[in-house]
C-alpha cells in the first residue's frame, strides 16, 4: 500500500471516531434541550407547593412526589449505606482472598440485574406479607439496588487511603480495627460520601422496581405503610396519559429530576477531580 | 525521609510489617517499598534515627497486636457479614422468584418458553413473544450502539487531544445518569414521531422489499424499542471499552509506531487486538444492560404481545410485560407467569452478566468495577 493511500485511510478513520463521539453525544443535547424547552414553563413555585390537580383543571404541583422521592431514598439509605459501606470495607481491608474476590464478583452481578427483577423481590418479600403497596417496600427496592453501587465505591475509595496512614496508626498501638474504623473511614470519607451521592442519584431516577412497591399516590401519603408517590412514577403516569396538561406536568417533573442527577454528578466530578466516576 | 538513615535488619523489618499485617490475614505484603514506607513513618512518628527507634517500636506494636486480636477478629467477622449479606441478596432474589413462580413453572414447563399465545382471559401464558421481543430488540441495540461505542471509545482514549479527553468521558458518563423514565418521556414525543414520520418510510424506500421493514408504520413499534434502547446501552459500552483500551501498554503502541504504523494502523494492530476480550466483555455488558432495560421500551415498544416479522409493529419484551401487566394481573396464575417470565429474565441477565465481569476482568483488572 503507497503511503498516501495509508495516509488517507488514517484520516478516515479517525474522522469516522469523531463522527461517531458526535453522534453518541448528540442525545444529550437534543434530551436535554427538549426538556428545558418543554418543561421550563410549568416550573413555578405550585409545582414544588402544591398536589396534582385532576384531569381538566389546570395547574397544581408535584409536591407529594418530591417529598415521596425523598422519603423513598431516606429509606434506602437506611438499608443501603451500612451494608454497602462495610462490605466496601471488607473488601478493601480484608477482600483478597476467595471470598473476597467472591463478593465482589456478586455485587457486579447484582448491580447488573434489572430493577424491575428487584420489583418483584420487593413486592414478594414486603408487599405481599404486609397486604399493601408501601413505603417500605419501595425504599427496600432502592436500597438493594443502592446496595452493590456503595459497597464498590466504598472499596475504590477506601484503597485510596495511603498505606503509611494505616501503617503509623498501627505502629503506634492502636489495633487494626480502629485504624480501619478511625483512621482509614475518615480519611477516605469524602469519597465515600460522593460515592453515596452518585448511588442516590441513579436510584432517584428508577421507575420500574417502584411500580409495583411504593405504586404510586395522587395524593400525600397516610404513613410509611401506604403507597407513596415517587417523582419518577409520576413522570411515568403522566407520559403515557392522553392529557396534554398532564405531559406539560412530567416535562417539568422529568426537567426537575434531570437537573437534580446532572447537578449531583457536576458536583461529584469538580469535587473529585474524576477520581469518583459516575456510576450506573 | 530516612534516605540517610541506616537501613532496619531485614529481619526485624519483616517482623514489624507481619504483626501489621497479621490482623488483615493477607499474608502481609513485606516488599521492600512497603518497608521504606514504615521506616519514613516510624521516623517521623518518633522524630529520632530510625536504627534506635525500632526495636522499641516493634515490641510494642507486637504485644498490643496480641492482647487486641479479638476486636480485630470481631471487627472482620462483622464485615464479613455484611459482605455475606450481599450475597445472600443475590441469592435469595433467585430463591424468591423461583418459589414464587413454582406453581407456573409446575403448570406450564419448558412450554412456557416456546408457546406464543399470551391470553390472560383465556389463561394461555406462553412467553415467546416476550423472549423474542428481548431478543430482537436488544440485539438491534447493540447492532446500532457496537459502532459507535468502539469508535467513541477510541476517540476518547487514542485521538483526543488532552484537554478533551476528561470533560467528553464526563459527558458520555452523564448520559448514563438519565433516568430510564426520561428517556422514555423524550422517546414517546420526539423519537416515536421520527420514526413515524421519517425513519420509518426512508427504511421502507430503500429497503422495503425485506419483510423486516413492510407493513404499517404507526412509531411506536420495535424499532423505535431498539432505537432508544441503543443511546441508552452506548454509554455503558463505551465506558467499559474505553477503560479496556487504556489498559492497552503503551509499549503495544509504541512498538506499533516505531515500525511507522499511522495511528490507524497502531490501533489496528496493537490496540483492537490487544483489547478485543475486553472489548466482547463491554458489548456484553451492554447486552445485561438492553435485556433488562424496562420503562423506556415499555413507553415506545407499543405492547402487544404478538411475534412480527415487521420491526415497524408493535411489539414486547420480557422486562416491559412485567412493567404493564404485573399490577392488572388479578388471578394467581397469571402473577405467577410474569414472576416466572422476571425469573428467566433475571436468569439470563445473570449469566450475561457473570460473563461479561470475567471477560472484562480478565483485561482490566478486578479494581474495574465495570461501570465507570
Amino acid at each position: 500500500m503507497g503511503y498516501q493511500r495509508r495516509r488517507l485511510t488514517n484520516v478516515a478513520a479517525q474522522a469516522t471516531a469523531i463522527a461517531c463521539t458526535v453522534a453518541v453525544l448528540l442525545p444529550l443535547v437534543l434530551i436535554f434541550g427538549y426538556l428545558l424547552t418543554k418543561g421550563v414553563t410549568s416550573l413555578n413555585l405550585d409545582f414544588f407547593t402544591h398536589l396534582p390537580k385532576p384531569v381538566g383543571e389546570p395547574g397544581g404541583g408535584m409536591a407529594n412526589a418530591i417529598v415521596g422521592t425523598l422519603i423513598l431514598i431516606g429509606l434506602a439509605c437506611v438499608l443501603g449505606l451500612p451494608v454497602g459501606v462495610f462490605t466496601g470495607l471488607y473488601l478493601a481491608e480484608f477482600g483478597k482472598g476467595r471470598f473476597g474476590w467472591m463478593v465482589r464478583f456478586c455485587a457486579d452481578v447484582l448491580n447488573g440485574v434489572p430493577s424491575i427483577v428487584i420489583g418483584i423481590y420487593a413486592y414478594t418479600l414486603l408487599v405481599l406479607p404486609l397486604k399493601s403497596f408501601s413505603a417500605y417496600a419501595g425504599g427496600f427496592a432502592l436500597g438493594v439496588i443502592m446496595l452493590p453501587i456503595v459497597a464498590r465505591t466504598t472499596e475504590e475509595m477506601v484503597r485510596l487511603v495511603p498505606n503509611t496512614l494505616r501503617e503509623a496508626s498501627l505502629a503506634l498501638g492502636v489495633p487494626s480495627w480502629r485504624t480501619t474504623l478511625r483512621v482509614v473511614l475518615r480519611t477516605a470519607r469524602a469519597g465515600i460520601i460522593t460515592g453515596i451521592m452518585l448511588s442516590i442519584a441513579r436510584v432517584a431516577g428508577e421507575t420500574a422496581p417502584l411500580l409495583f412497591t411504593a405504586f404510586g399516590n395522587q395524593f400525600w401519603h397516610h404513613g410509611l405503610r401506604g403507597p407513596i408517590s415517587s417523582l419518577p412514577v409520576q413522570i411515568y403516569t403522566y407520559a403515557i396519559s392522553p392529557f396534554d396538561d398532564w405531559h406539560r406536568q412530567a416535562f417539568a417533573g422529568a426537567l426537575v429530576l434531570l437537573l437534580l442527577i446532572f447537578l449531583t454528578s457536576l458536583s461529584v466530578r469538580l469535587l473529585t477531580r474524576g477520581k469518583v466516576h459516575v456510576a450506573r | 525521609m530516612g534516605t540517610s538513615s541506616p537501613h532496619p535488619p531485614a529481619v526485624c523489618n519483616t517482623l514489624v510489617t507481619n504483626v501489621c499485617y497479621d490482623a488483615f490475614d493477607d499474608g502481609g505484603p513485606t516488599s521492600r517499598a512497603r518497608n521504606h514506607e514504615i521506616e519514613t513513618m516510624a521516623n517521623g512518628v518518633k522524630g529520632e534515627s530510625v536504627g534506635l527507634s525500632w526495636p522499641v517500636a516493634r515490641s510494642s506494636t507486637a504485644a498490643i497486636g496480641r492482647r487486641l486480636n479479638i476486636g480485630d477478629r470481631l471487627f472482620r467477622a462483622m464485615t464479613a457479614g455484611f459482605a455475606l449479606s450481599l450475597l445472600a441478596v443475590l441469592v435469595s432474589i433467585l430463591a424468591v422468584l423461583a418459589y414464587e413462580s413454582s406453581d407456573a413453572i409446575r403448570h406450564f414447563g419448558w412450554h412456557f418458553l416456546v408457546t406464543s399465545t399470551w391470553n390472560p382471559v383465556t389463561k394461555q401464558f406462553g412467553a415467546l413473544p416476550f423472549v423474542y421481543g428481548t431478543l430482537v430488540s436488544s440485539f438491534l441495540a447493540l447492532l446500532q450502539a457496537v459502532p459507535l461505542s468502539i469508535g467513541t471509545a477510541l476517540f476518547l482514549s487514542e485521538m483526543a487531544p488532552g484537554w478533551l479527553r476528561a470533560p467528553a468521558s464526563f459527558l458520555v458518563e452523564l448520559l448514563a445518569t438519565i433516568p430510564s423514565v426520561v428517556y422514555g418521556l423524550w422517546g414517546i414525543f420526539v423519537m416515536v414521531p421520527w420514526v413515524r414520520s421519517y425513519i420509518g418510510p426512508a427504511l421502507s424506500d430503500t429497503l422495503g422489499f425485506l419483510p423486516l421493514f413492510q407493513g404499517p408504520n404507526y412509531g411506536v413499534s420495535m424499532l423505535a424499542a431498539s432505537m432508544i434502547l441503543a443511546v441508552m446501552v452506548v454509554p455503558y459500552v463505551t465506558s467499559v471499552a474505553h477503560e479496556v483500551f487504556q489498559a492497552v501498554p503503551s509499549a503495544q503502541r509504541e512498538a506499533a509506531l516505531a515500525l511507522g504504523a499511522t495511528k490507524w494502523e497502531m490501533i489496528r494492530l496493537s490496540v483492537l487486538p490487544y483489547g478485543r476480550t475486553g472489548v466482547i466483555g463491554a458489548i456484553m455488558l451492554g447486552l445485561g444492560r438492553a435485556i433488562g432495560e424496562t420503562m423506556a421500551v415499555t413507553m415506545v415498544i407499543g405492547n402487544r404481545a404478538a411475534i412480527s416479522a415487521s420491526l415497524f409493529a408493535p411489539g414486547s419484551t420480557m422486562a416491559s410485560v412485567i412493567a404493564n401487566e404485573f399490577n392488572e394481573a388479578t388471578y394467581e396464575l397469571y402473577i405467577q407467569a410474569l414472576v416466572e417470565i422476571g425469573l428467566v429474565l433475571l436468569v439470563v441477565t445473570v449469566v450475561v452478566n457473570m460473563l461479561a465481569r470475567l471477560l472484562v476482568w480478565s483485561v482490566a483488572g478486578p479494581d474495574t468495577s465495570g461501570e465507570r
